[in-house]
């Protein structure tokens, strides 16, 4: 009655356990993060997911609030309850039983692991071709969705809606998410280094060109995903923001919705 | 018309990039990309030395311009980013790490 059931969930090589009494709960996780199911034995951080049933108060659809109080991250929405002991690396969920909370939490705590380290969830598409990675950020409409569809097979997938981007000693890698859009496809569970960041826009021809720094800044500024307003993370995703554009190389990609867009990813 | 003085907040963080000082406000997010005579503005601003001696000696000295005009464009800069609080202004010169101390 009271058995545990735990699954680790790998994103970017960080494992973060979740431990519910619920084991339909469980399968539901492994049906939907398949290729990211990570090693039990060496979690990041652990999560108890308590599921309760769905009441009024929990439907409601606001914006997830984070914020720090007293050493733990506190993360609320109208569907779950949510607090991380980063020094402890434990936390609680409070949620009912569906996919969608959880996959809040998960981007909220991978957002702020990423901070701290360097790196960011961007919203882009990614995908490795010839051993680089190559992100194609913008908005909703934008394009991420529509050139992931065209991609060519021998084009790997990393996600058609939010950019794992990691933080290393010679650059920057992008990593695999099961994190996606309209395409309704996890993505593939691998990285490879950074060659371009591509601003995606929708035209009547295709183009490359080139963007300044201010600008390249700006758009990746407005991309990231960030949840906390606090003043020690927002600085750290500007230094991130600044030291990515200075170290990648950032172009604006002007596309018409066919195959041919992908003759200029090279 | 009373002297000002202005002076960078402690809650914002900047960086030159690519010849340019991008300026980001941890407070509210908001960015600013400053030009070449901002910057000469921006960092001469240590709550300390009057606003107008600044225009002088990093403004019009420096890349020509008439005081009138370098005063005038200097306000309007200092306006729109104290209003983010990314500058901090006083009628008095102050410590930076304290910020100005507000008047009776």
């Amino acid at each position: 009655m009271n058995q545990q059931h735990e699954i680790a969930i790998e994103i970017g090589g960080t494992p973060i356990l979740f431990r519910t009494h619920d084991s339909s709960f469980r399968e539901m996780m492994i049906d939907r993060y398949g290729g990211f199911i990570g090693f039990l034995s060496r979690p990041t951080l652990e999560f108890e997911v308590e599921l309760v049933t769905p009441s009024g108060e929990m439907e409601s659809e606001e914006d997830a609030q984070v914020e720090m109080r007293d050493g733990l991250w506190h993360f609320r929405r109208g569907d779950f309850r949510a607090r991380w002991d980063p020094g402890a690396g434990r936390g609680y969920i409070r949620q009912s039983a569906n996919p969608y909370s959880v996959d809040s939490v998960l981007r909220i705590v991978h957002s702020l692991i990423l901070a701290g380290n360097g790196g960011f969830l961007l919203h882009a598409a990614s995908a490795i071709r010839d051993g680089r990675a190559f992100l194609f950020s913008g908005i909703s409409g934008a394009g991420k969705t529509t050139i992931s569809r065209l991609a060519p097979p021998d084009v790997v997938l990393l996600t058609d809606e939010i950019s794992y981007v990691r933080r290393e000693a010679r650059g920057y890698h992008a990593c695999g998410t099961p994190f996606a859009g309209e395409l309704a496809r996890v993505g593939t569970n691998c990285s490879a280094p950074v060659a371009t960041l591509f601003l995606l826009g929708k035209g009547s021809e295709n183009k490359i060109e080139v963007v300044n720094t201010a600008e390249a800044v700006r758009c990746l500024l407005r991309n990231i995903l960030f949840f906390a307003e606090d003043a020690e993370l927002v600085e750290m995703i500007f230094r991130s923001a600044c030291d990515f554009v200075d170290r990648v190389s950032v172009r604006r990609l002007t596309f018409v919705p066919d195959t041919r867009v992908w003759d200029l990813i090279v | 018309m009373s002297e000002k003085y202005i002076g960078r907040s402690s809650q914002i963080a900047a960086r030159v990039l690519g010849g340019e000082m991008m300026v980001m406000s941890s407070v509210d997010s908001t960015f600013f990309t400053l030009n070449e005579v901002a910057t000469a503005i921006w960092q001469a601003a240590d709550g300390r030395t009057p606003l107008t001696e600044i225009v002088v000696r990093n403004v019009c000295d420096e890349f020509e311009v008439d005081l009138e005009t370098a005063r005038r464009d200097a306000e309007q800069f200092v306006s729109e980013l104290s209003h983010h609080g990314i500058l901090l202004v006083s009628d008095h010169p102050f410590d930076m790490s304290a910020g100005p101390v507000e008047a009776a």
